[in-house]
């Protein structure tokens, strides 16, 4: 039994003379969530396309489970569910219609259709509209019954290229719970070019950018790895009784509090009002921070912690104008 | 073999969700009706005769309709990229789509049925009537409608343009129908090339009631190239 779920060597996919793809490897391991992630056209769709078996390789390989999937196809479309980008489906068909075309045509035995389309109706929550066109349903729904077919022969592992696109955000946070819930059982590579998708749903974060893999790393890392400065806290701090204040005293003492790396003078946050930013390593310096400003006769007005988020990781590895 | 049934039966329903089949279906009858009709009532002769005489023509317009929008259609919609993931090898996206068509020129011709049997009653051989020319020429239809469907099939997959499906359709089909019709102007060894190739040559042949192993190879041939080549489009999607 292999332990990885997906293995990508050195894969590349050339449409003319122009190449999606240049050379993508990762592995992925059985149960793991994983956030496929990019700017428009760097390349994930042609990947999750190849994975899933709708195009070839130019070169490279691609395994699900230990089946290569160019050597053996249809067995390694066996083990997937796949919810293409746009999530085509069949407009003049019943949503129970099309779950029953796709159960045929994957070869769900005939025993277990009935129940199997049943679990997948209520599992994503399609119950009320199995009976209606496709076509009449809204774009969550019609996600939804995506999902739902991808998911009725109970495959190993589910790719999904862009399961939130063009959601409300009530139906975003829907079809992400159910990812979610997918994701206990299911190995799942979704991609997405929503950064707080990735923080909520996924374990790992792949970030590729003109057909290279940038970033291979979990969500956590990434951000911290970008705050290699440490972390910073904005405060702002007053007069206890509105006198004016020196702000390079209040600076030089703020800056030797312990665990403190360095403090700039952000300027007046109002009147009377100053404004600092703190940037300190690993250790906690709240506290001592608070103690440092009421011995110095001021009070705290405010106090914030921010941090470097996924979003800048990503501008910054994806700006290829800035890396050039 | 299940995946090319399984495509079969949606793309068979899913005909008779669209006007296209009827549209398509109430034209073929029509046609297929007002000749049969004239040769009965103003000519005064039972006979299928002009009714399979004329068939091949409506088959080059009707057949393109029933496939213009097999693989077109699916590849506008999408849907081509869901069949292309489902695990079963590509021929089987083409034979299904076969199938489904075939059904439905087979449901066109059943809708003539009551032709055949308006004269065989009105023959008065009674239970003598001789069926043999009626189920040959049924089956030489049937033939024909295979290579078509598969020059249609061919066409569809050329592009996500349903039109164009259509008109590469009717030109193919066309074609092989037409070929043969200036055959006798030409010196015997090239007419016989040409008459060789036409589908209403051998359609004739086999509506006389001679069912020869040429005309079967014939037919079997142009349908086994047409799937080929649709099948090898569709592949090419893939690269």
């Amino acid at each position: 039994m292999p332990s990885s779920m997906i293995r990508i060597e050195a894969l590349t996919k050339s449409y003319g003379p122009t190449q999606a793809v240049k050379g993508v490897s990762f592995e992925v391991p059985k149960g793991q969530v994983v956030g496929f992630l990019g700017p428009n056209g760097a390349g994930k769709s042609t990947t999750m396309r190849i994975l899933a078996g709708s195009i070839n390789p130019t070169s490279g390989r691609a395994f699900v489970g230990d089946v290569d999937v160019t050597q053996d196809p249809v067995a390694a479309r066996k083990l997937i569910g796949y919810l293409p980008e746009n999530n085509p489906l069949y407009d003049e068909m019943m949503v129970v219609e099309y779950l029953r075309f796709v159960a045929d045509v994957r070869d769900v035995p005939k025993a277990l259709r009935a129940a199997r389309i049943k679990a997948a109706v209520e599992r994503c929550g399609l119950t009320q509209v199995v009976s209606k066109d496709i076509s009449q349903l809204s774009r969550g729904y019609r996600q939804r019954v995506g999902l739902a077919a991808a998911i009725l022969h109970e495959p190993d592992l589910l790719i999904l290229d862009e399961p939130t696109a063009g959601l409300d955000p009530n139906q975003i946070v829907e079809i992400r719970n159910l990812i979610k819930e997918l994701g206990r059982e299911k190995t799942v590579i979704l991609s997405t070019h929503i950064l707080s998708e990735v923080q909520s749903t996924c374990s790992r974060v792949l970030i590729i950018n003109e057909g290279r893999l940038v970033a291979d790393d979990t969500p956590e890392r990434l951000t911290t790895s970008a705050n290699e400065g440490g972390n910073t806290l904005h405060v702002v701090v007053g007069h206890r009784l509105g006198q004016p204040m020196d702000a390079q005293a209040i600076r030089t003492a703020l800056s030797v509090m312990a665990g403190v790396s360095a403090v700039e003078v952000a300027g007046d946050e109002g009147t009377g009002t100053l404004g600092f930013t703190l940037r300190y390593g690993t250790d906690d310096v709240r506290r001592v921070l608070f103690d440092t400003v009421v011995k110095q006769d001021l009070v705290l007005l405010e106090l914030r912690r921010t941090q470097v988020s996924l979003e800048e990781t990503f501008r910054k590895l994806t700006d290829t104008r800035r890396a050039a | 073999m299940n995946g090319a049934l399984a495509i079969a039966k949606r793309e068979f329903r899913s005909f008779f969700i669209s006007p296209v089949a009827y549209i398509v279906l109430g034209g073929f009858l029509l046609l297929s009706g007002w000749l049969y009709f004239s040769t009965l009532f103003l000519a005064g002769q039972a006979s299928l005769r002009g009714f399979f005489g004329v068939a091949p023509v409506l088959f080059v317009v009707l057949v393109p309709a029933i496939t213009m929008r097999a693989v077109a259609e699916e590849r506008k919609s999408g849907t081509l990229e869901l069949l292309l993931t489902f695990p079963m090898d590509d021929w089987q996206i083409t034979l299904g789509k076969f199938l489904a068509a075939l059904g439905m020129v087979a449901v066109a011709l059943a809708c003539t049925l009551p032709y055949a049997f308006t004269v065989a009653s009105l023959t008065g051989a009674g239970p003598a009537f001789d069926w043999g020319p009626v189920f040959a020429g049924y089956f030489g239809l049937l033939l024909l409608a295979s290579a078509f469907i598969a020059l249609g099939l061919w066409g569809s997959a050329l592009s996500k343009n349903q039109i164009v499906g259509f008109i590469v359709g009717i030109v193919l089909c066309f074609a092989f129908y037409f070929v043969d019709k200036f055959a006798p102007l030409l010196p015997d060894a090239l007419a016989g090339v040409f008459e060789f190739l036409s589908v209403d040559y051998h359609f004739e042949n086999i509506a006389r009631g001679v069912l020869d192993t040429r005309d079967l190879v014939f037919y079997l041939s142009l349908t086994a190239a047409g799937l080929v080549l649709t099948a090898r489009q569709i592949q090419a999607t893939r690269l």
